[in-house]
């Protein structure tokens, strides 16, 4: 039997549910640094020709802002839930592969540790070159520090989180199957999670790659990017919008997939044209491989290349409109109770439309000419981002917390935090638009007050310091419910599907009995399937090998940092040590 | 091993480690597609010397090729002994495997040697760049082969790999004879079709 106490318990364990909370409470406190970051860039743009902060500093703010949020909390709080919820929503004792598992989540951490280090090292040489890190700025010749080396060997690191949880989330979904649960009739997160992860098996490697010859451009002097030996900055843009784009569709999916559990569990009707869904969101992912050089229309690629990822990019709007009536669709006639999950989910819908609206005039090469490299683009990507992934994140938050922590958030706290959050989002973001077509250019640390916008920028900030305490009224509620908060039972929403049919937090082995499933909202049929009862299970022991392997991986990276060769050794000592002790665990040579 | 013997119950009638395999090599073909695009894309904007066509040596190559193609079928004649539970030539076979692998990995060795000692490095132009990079991490990919044969050579050696575990072996030799096709790609567009 697995130990379920004490600090051994949590760094041995592979049990999907104390990873999926690892996940959880890690990339929560990265969201919550990477929220600071948002507020100190605020707090610089809230008055004309401001000095807060310097324009170097402000270029590390915005630059570990979006590498933060993208790679470090929206991406593992979804991973959260999938490790939480897909188990049990397909009737499994656990991932497929427990040990990978907790390997991915201890990459993760290391490499989401060894990006942030920069900040604490003497000159504090945290990555300054944006999230997307375009060559030619990012080489040596015009970024001369390590900034950008925690940038890249971070990503690397964290690549290799993302694509070992890939592997493992497919393999689950669907191989890890109870019966009778065949594949229309998987719950729709579980199915944007395997969506989710073929994009991020595929996506992954290219973005490795052109991450590869960066490091290979700043380590060993080549010339990938350089434009005087011939190489060409334009690849790196294409290697990392291929990459980039359907890394979109990886953050938006998983919140897609919880408002799809939301919306029926709280209007009590089944979702509304499952089938489209489901396939609207298969559709999604091949066609996100095909729009990427909407980024790139104002590099000049061309009429022909402009005109038909103009095209493309409209299309695409298709799948995500037919989800966004159908979720409509599913509230017609029902039975609506606002809970704090169903209010997020309402205005991720809202707030995802607007987004998605924007998103279509940058579509149009002449219209997107106008708004490249201006705040309307960042009013666009918020809306987008936070107006969906994060409403749709936080509805997974009040929806699954009781299942995942045994008790309920409270509900008028909750309110009052999603009221403050679609406000202040509303109020931060919005006026963005008006900024941008006005012509306040993105990156730059401060404006003259000859734009006029001084007004516009300062409610804006003042938005987002109402989300800083929506986020205030959020963290009290979850520390409140550790001991306030009211005993949830295994099913207080009365939801349909599987998680709901055990305890809440459930045993360790997760259902007594493996349940056998005959719809696809099988806690609503006549016939509930039985789940107690049977033999006792034998839960696998925990694992050091995963933590030890993973340990190896940003020893290696530190090698690169430092220039050091012997380094690379002991790390990949570490790591092949690592991976045979688990490949032959118990140990028996 | 803990595990292997027992067919585990899949949805898919499929073993679970082989699938998860096959999504690896699809990832892995995008990995290589990426290098491979780039070699591509470049070929000709090298703004000096060296160029493919004056340094590749095809006839070596060729011998390299041919070493990697035929440790592709000692690798499958491998599987087939732990089949049939032949130990002991699965042994045989297992071993070379992993001395075809260390062949073509000394091959390489040459290869990059005298490209040096000919005024080719990672630094001197494109070509040697994108040329190093991706038949190195193909090198690399080949290492990781040889070390994973000699593993399972060793666990026979030791008694330790019998019939029950054929899908560890099935699976090894998957990433051999993938790593083996991607050299036919990597033979075909960077040597044979040079420009």
């Amino acid at each position: 039997m697995s130990e379920t106490r004490g600090l051994k318990s949590w760094l041995t364990t592979t049990d999907h549910k104390r990873i999926g909370l690892l996940y959880f409470w890690t990339a929560f406190g990265f969201f919550l640094i990477g929220g600071l970051e948002a507020l100190v860039i605020r707090a610089q743009l809230a008055r004309p020709d401001n000095h807060l902060v310097t324009a170097q500093t402000y270029n590390q703010l915005f630059t570990m802002h979006g590498t933060t949020m993208v790679f470090l909390a929206l991406m593992p709080l979804g991973a959260a839930f999938f490790n939480f919820i897909v188990p049990l929503q397909i009737g499994a004792r656990d991932v497929v592969f427990p040990r990978l598992n907790a390997f991915s989540y201890w990459v993760f951490l290391l490499g989401g540790l060894f990006m942030n280090a920069s900040w604490f090292l003497p000159g504090h040489p945290a990555p300054d070159g944006g999230w997307f890190g375009y060559a030619t700025l990012t080489e040596r010749q015009f970024s001369p520090g390590p900034n950008i080396d925690f940038w890249l060997l971070g990503l690397q690191i964290l690549g290799v989180a993302s694509l070992a949880a890939g592997f493992n989330f497919i393999v689950t979904i669907l191989n890890l199957r109870a019966p009778g649960m065949k594949m229309m009739r998987l719950p729709v997160f579980t199915w944007m999670t395997l969506v989710t992860s073929f994009l991020i098996i595929t996506a992954f490697p290219v973005i490795t790659v052109a991450l590869v010859f960066l490091m290979f451009d700043r380590v060993f002097h080549t010339h990938f990017y350089i434009p005087s030996a011939g190489g060409d900055p334009i690849l790196w843009q294409h290697l990392f919008w291929v990459f980039g784009h359907p890394e979109v569709y990886i953050l938006i999916l998983p919140a897609m997939g919880i408002v799809s559990e939301v919306l029926p569990t709280f209007s009590r009707k089944p979702l509304f044209g499952y089938t489209v869904i489901v396939y609207s969101g298969v559709l999604i992912g091949f066609m996100g491989w095909g729009v990427w050089s909407h980024h790139m229309f104002s590099v000049g690629l061309g009429p022909i290349a402009d005109s038909v990822f103009a095209l493309t990019t409209m299309l695409i709007a298709i799948p995500t409109g037919v989800k966004i009536f159908n979720w409509i669709a599913t509230l017609w006639g029902g039975h609506i109770r606002l809970t704090t999950a169903m209010c997020f989910a309402l205005g991720f819908i809202a707030l995802f439309t607007i987004g998605g609206l924007s998103g279509i005039t940058h579509a149009s090469p002449p219209a997107d000419l106008q708004q490249t490299d201006t705040y309307y683009v960042v009013a666009h990507f918020h809306y987008v981002l936070f107006g969906g992934t994060i409403m749709g994140l936080f509805a997974g938050m009040y929806y699954w917390w009781p299942k995942m922590t045994g008790r309920l958030l409270s509900e008028p706290l909750g309110i009052l935090h999603f009221w403050l959050t679609f406000i202040g989002m509303n109020l931060t973001f919005f006026p963005m638009h008006l900024i941008g077509l006005l012509g306040m250019p993105r990156r730059i640390y401060t404006y003259s007050t000859d734009l006029g916008v001084d007004r516009m920028n300062l409610w804006s900030s003042i938005g987002a310091f109402m989300i800083g305490l929506g986020m205030v009224v959020f963290v009290y509620n979850l520390w409140r419910t550790r001991r306030h908060g009211a005993v949830a039972g295994p099913n207080p929403w009365n939801g349909a599907t599987l998680e709901w049919a055990t305890s809440s937090p459930p045993p360790p082995h997760n259902f007594d009995v493996i349940p056998t499933v005959h719809s696809r909202m099988p806690l609503w049929g006549s016939h509930p399937p039985a789940t107690a009862g049977g033999e006792p299970v034998h839960v696998p022991p925990g694992s050091w090998w995963p933590l030890v392997a993973a340990a190896g991986l940003p020893i290696m990276a530190l090698a690169a940092l430092m220039h050091t060769v012997w380094i690379v050794f002991v790390g990949a000592a570490i790591l092949l040590f690592g991976i045979y002790r688990w490949a032959y665990e118990p140990f028996e040579v | 091993m803990s595990h292997g013997a027992t067919a585990h119950y899949t949805s898919m009638g499929l073993d679970s480690r082989k699938m998860a395999f096959w999504a690896f090599i699809g990832s892995e073909c995008l990995l290589f597609g990426t290098l491979i695009s780039t070699y591509l894309i470049y070929q000709g904007r090298s703004v000096s010397g060296p160029t493919p066509g004056e340094i590749l040596n095809i006839p070596v190559t060729s011998l390299s090729t041919f070493d990697l193609l035929m440790s592709s079928l000692w690798m499958v004649l491998a599987l087939a002994a732990v089949q049939r539970g032949d130990m002991k030539w699965a042994k045989v076979w297992l071993l070379g495997v992993a001395i075809g692998g260390a062949i073509f990995l000394g091959f390489q060795v040459y290869e990059f040697t005298s490209f040096v000692h000919e005024g080719l490095t990672l630094q001197t132009n494109l070509f040697g760049a994108t040329f190093f990079v991706l038949t190195g991490t193909h090198g690399a990919h080949v290492t990781v082969g040889v070390l994973w044969m000699m593993t399972l050579w060793v666990r026979a050696m030791q008694g330790k790999l019998g019939p029950q575990h054929a899908m560890t072996v099935e699976i090894a030799g998957l990433y051999w004879h993938f790593v083996d096709v991607v050299w036919i790609a990597i033979f075909t567009l960077v040597y044979l079709l040079h420009k």
